[in-house]
């Protein structure tokens, strides 16, 4: 693969054709902030907090750094004024709904985000996909996906599904950056009736 | 039908068709769209074809169920050949006399017949009634004058021509060229020039190519894709076919609505019959190239109708928009070059290489030629489907030939574009129509909606709609527009609701920048234009709602009041018993008053008040003026004499 220089923040920056922006920049120690992006993962472009400016050929735009692939003499900037601006914003967003999550405190001092910008509407999922995804393209089992669509979708367990997998795997809790999972897996196992069927005694302890 | 293996076999076999027909034979065309089916076209055909059979004419008058003509607010609409004698709102009732006066004697109907306002004149043949005589109806003109469900009719216009003459005289490099020379821009949002998207995807390595039509139709009240669609799915076939064959496609897919089921009908039924015919599947017309059609139907999801949420849908996925740094028209459709257009862009393609690409630029637009159809709705006389030449003002549109704003009411804003597009306001009426001076209004073109608002429509209350439309239909992907489009409801009901704040502007404006900015897709890019819109030209109407408390169009029901002007009311009860909240207190000869606590502000009073009284008014941004003491209410009648 033909190496590709580019520049991030003033920095000259070598990549190989294929890397996207966040790994280039992962490279050469230029930390980009992220939420929905895992290394082991296709890049999903949800939570859009990898936000940078590129320029090419005298014009800028805001691109998902998880996504962009590099190019030649690609001018990346990923701190301006706007971005961090838009990062402020997204974390607020996000902090209505997780406003404990400590990754979105940390990232909230970072940028200056304000966790009572917006009404609180609690529901810890912050959307990632991160669980959801994990479980179909790492463990390819499927036991969770988003249900609905908009302000209405939420992640959910599939119970003939987990009641099968989940309790020997939990690959995807330490994922979480908002512990909303084990909050929807605790529901339904709560929820699902008869009882999850190949839940060991062990699992009931560690979760109860 | 044994197949066609030949353009020379086509032209015989097109010859034998037209042979049959007589162009004298009086033939009645009779509207079959969707908004006529719901007028009651399916009744007015079963009394066609009885009254022809008693009145022992079946075997000397054709009658041929059409797509939709356009104008959709005088359906149903029968057009009588070959004198073209036009008539509107039928009703089966009407049918007898249309066959004993008209097709027997030659008579016209007067009451049938469409006026013109302007010089109130009545006018006999369609094409000189003013909605229809400034219109320039290229690529929906054919609906009118062939049963979509019969190829034959398709091919008496001279349909599959266009195949013909791509496949035995052009090679696919000259079918780009003169698509790319033709300036064709994408109908259904973007603009963006088809030429240049079937080339990157005829460039890119891969084998294996796709060719979609875009028929996700979602903004409300736009149907002309529908109407397309449905009037005249051969011509979609044959452009998407000359589509393929250009980029070297040998699958294609129709990505069309569930809630379209007479477009899906007609379109299966168009696909087989080109099948039988040869102009689809192996070896068309000798030509030795190979194209395939399917048919699939969306679930009704929006967001659908953006092209890789389309194709992530079609893939078997949950229709969610992935980004597209690498165009669809290289990695699309299962990651395989793929083009996507809209209904109506491929519809244009036929006429483009029949008549060439001088010929079509010759209408428009520097930057936008051809035609548009545009969906225009709303408050407007003449609702229906028109299509005209790119650069049209707005003004001649909707006044020359939408006939303007009914109830004598002035005219506030026009929306264009679909939900994502923009209000134009009254001083931009001479706006010419074209992909970049929509954009540059701060609209788009969008697939052609246009909605067209009087002076009573509220534009803060426009934007909360508009949002709260996209809000339901956002993926929920990513965050700008799932969270943003939710925070941008909340505060815009709030403005409208009379909760608005100080500092509640600049949020909607910050919660706009990010979505503009960073959301995935063009839907979450676009969601703010409803806002962002509305501000810049009615920016007096937000401060009105947010300092004042004032809904300046006396629309948002939580700012109006409705008050009975004690000076005014003449006792006469209308307003008293048809309130449906008993909140009106009077009686015979007694002023009426209403009761603010039990109003539900439907406005029942405000419309059943007699005009001669008008007493009933609506106030906002002010204290109700306090009841007049009972006292002072009973109506001390004038004696008859002094009358």
């Amino acid at each position: 693969m033909s190496e590709i220089l580019l520049q991030i923040d003033g920095k000259e920056v070598k990549a190989r054709e294929g890397m996207t922006i966040l790994e280039a920049a992962q490279s050469a120690e230029i930390s980009i902030p992220t939420l929905c992006y895992h290394e082991k993962l296709e890049p999903y472009g949800g939570c859009r907090l990898c936000t940078v400016e590129v320029e090419i050929r005298g014009w800028t735009k805001l691109v998902a750094a998880c996504l962009y692939p590099v190019e030649e003499n690609l001018i990346v900037r990923t701190r301006t004024e706007k971005v961090d601006r838009i990062r402020k914003m997204i974390l607020e967003l996000l902090l209505a709904h997780a406003p404990d999550a400590f990754v979105l405190q940390d990232l909230a001092q970072e940028y200056g985000a304000d966790r009572d910008r917006f009404e609180k509407e609690a529901s810890f999922c912050i959307h990632c996909g991160l669980c959801v995804r994990y479980c179909a393209e790492v463990k390819k089992k499927y036991a969770v996906g988003f249900v609905d669509r908009g302000t209405r979708k939420e992640i959910s367990f599939i119970p003939e599904i987990a009641s099968k997998e989940c309790w020997d795997c939990k690959e995807c809790f330490p994922l979480c950056p908002t512990s909303a999972l084990q909050a929807a897996f605790v529901l339904t196992k709560a929820l699902f009736s008869p009882p999850l069927s190949s839940e060991p005694e062990s699992g009931k302890q560690e979760l109860s | 039908m044994s197949q066609i293996n030949s353009p020379a076999e086509l032209e015989d076999f097109r010859k034998g068709i037209l042979s049959k027909r007589d162009p004298n034979k009086p033939c009645i065309t009779l509207c079959s769209g969707s908004a006529c089916h719901a007028t009651g076209s399916g009744e007015v055909a079963k009394s066609l074809e009885e009254e022809l059979e008693k009145q022992g004419l079946s075997a000397e008058v054709d009658i041929r169920k059409t797509g939709c003509h356009g104008f959709c607010e005088r359906g149903p609409i029968i057009v009588i050949y070959p004198d073209e004698i036009c008539y509107f709102q039928i009703e089966p009732d009407d049918v007898p006399e249309i066959i004993s006066e008209t097709i027997k004697k030659k008579k016209i109907i007067e009451r049938l017949l469409c006026t013109d306002p302007s010089i109130n004149e009545k006018i006999i043949r369609e094409s000189e009634i003013p909605f229809y005589k400034h219109q320039e109806r290229l690529v929906f003109g054919s609906n009118g004058s062939i049963d979509p469900k019969s190829i034959d009719d398709y091919l008496s216009i001279g349909g599959y021509s266009a195949l013909s003459k791509a496949l035995s005289g052009m090679n696919s490099g000259e079918v780009l060229q003169e698509i790319k020379k033709s300036n064709l821009r994408g109908r259904g949002g973007g603009g963006f020039p088809a030429g240049r998207k079937w080339e990157e995807s005829r460039n890119a390595p891969d084998e294996i190519k796709y060719v979609i039509v875009n028929a996700d139709e979602g903004d409300p009240g736009a149907y002309m894709d529908r109407s397309l669609l449905e009037g005249n799915p051969h011509s979609i076939l044959e452009g998407l076919t000359i589509g393929a064959y250009a980029i070297g496609s040998h699958e294609g897919y129709i990505y069309v609505r569930q809630e379209y089921p007479l477009a899906v009908e007609n379109v299966n039924l168009a696909i087989k019959k080109a099948e039988e015919y040869g102009f689809l599947g192996k070896n068309i017309l000798g030509s030795g190239f190979d194209f395939i059609v399917k048919v699939h139907q969306g679930a009704g999801a929006f967001v659908c109708g953006e092209s890789s949420a389309l194709m992530t849908a079609l893939e078997g996925r949950a229709g969610e928009p992935r980004p597209k740094y690498i165009h669809t028209a290289v990695k699309g459709l299962w990651d395989r070059p793929s083009v996507l257009n809209n209904v109506e862009t491929w519809a244009n393609v036929p006429l483009i290489i029949n008549k060439g690409a001088d010929w079509f630029t010759q209408f428009g637009t520097e930057g936008s030629k051809g035609t548009k159809i545009f969906s225009l709705v709303g408050k407007i006389t003449n609702t229906g489907l028109v299509e005209v030449p790119m650069g049209m003002t707005l003004r001649d549109i909707i006044f020359k030939i939408g006939g303007g704003i009914p109830g004598g009411k002035r005219f506030k804003a026009v929306q264009t574009g679909g939900p994502s597009g923009g209000c134009i306001p009254e001083e931009l009426l001479d706006l010419e129509v074209g992909f970049d001076e929509l954009t540059k209004a701060g609209s788009m073109m969008g697939s052609g909606g246009m909605i067209v608002m009087d002076e009573d429509t509220c534009m803060v209350d426009v934007a909360r709609y508009f949002i709260d439309f996209l809000t339901d239909e956002s993926c929920g992907k990513c965050v700008p527009c799932r969270e943003g489009l939710r925070q941008m409801l909340k505060i815009l009901t709030n403005i409208t609701v009379g909760k608005g704040t100080e500092g509640d502007i600049e949020l909607l404006e910050e919660l706009s920048e990010t979505a503009k900015e960073a959301a995935l897709c063009a839907l979450g890019k676009s969601a703010p234009n409803p806002f962002l819109s509305t501000l810049r030209y009615f920016r007096d109407e937000y401060a009105a709602h947010i300092k004042e408390k004032r809904c300046p169009a006396l629309s948002c029901k939580e700012l109006i009041a409705y008050h009975i002007d004690p000076d005014k009311c003449k006792a006469c009860m209308m307003c008293l018993r048809k309130c449906p909240a008993e909140a009106i207190d009077g009686g015979k000869k007694k002023i009426h008053v209403i009761d603010q606590e039990k109003c539900t502000k439907c406005g029942t009073c405000f419309e059943v008040c007699p005009s001669k009284f008008d007493a009933v008014t609506k106030i906002s941004g002010e204290p109700v003026p306090s009841p007049i003491p009972e006292e002072k209410r009973i109506i001390i009648k004038k004696s008859k004499k002094n009358e």
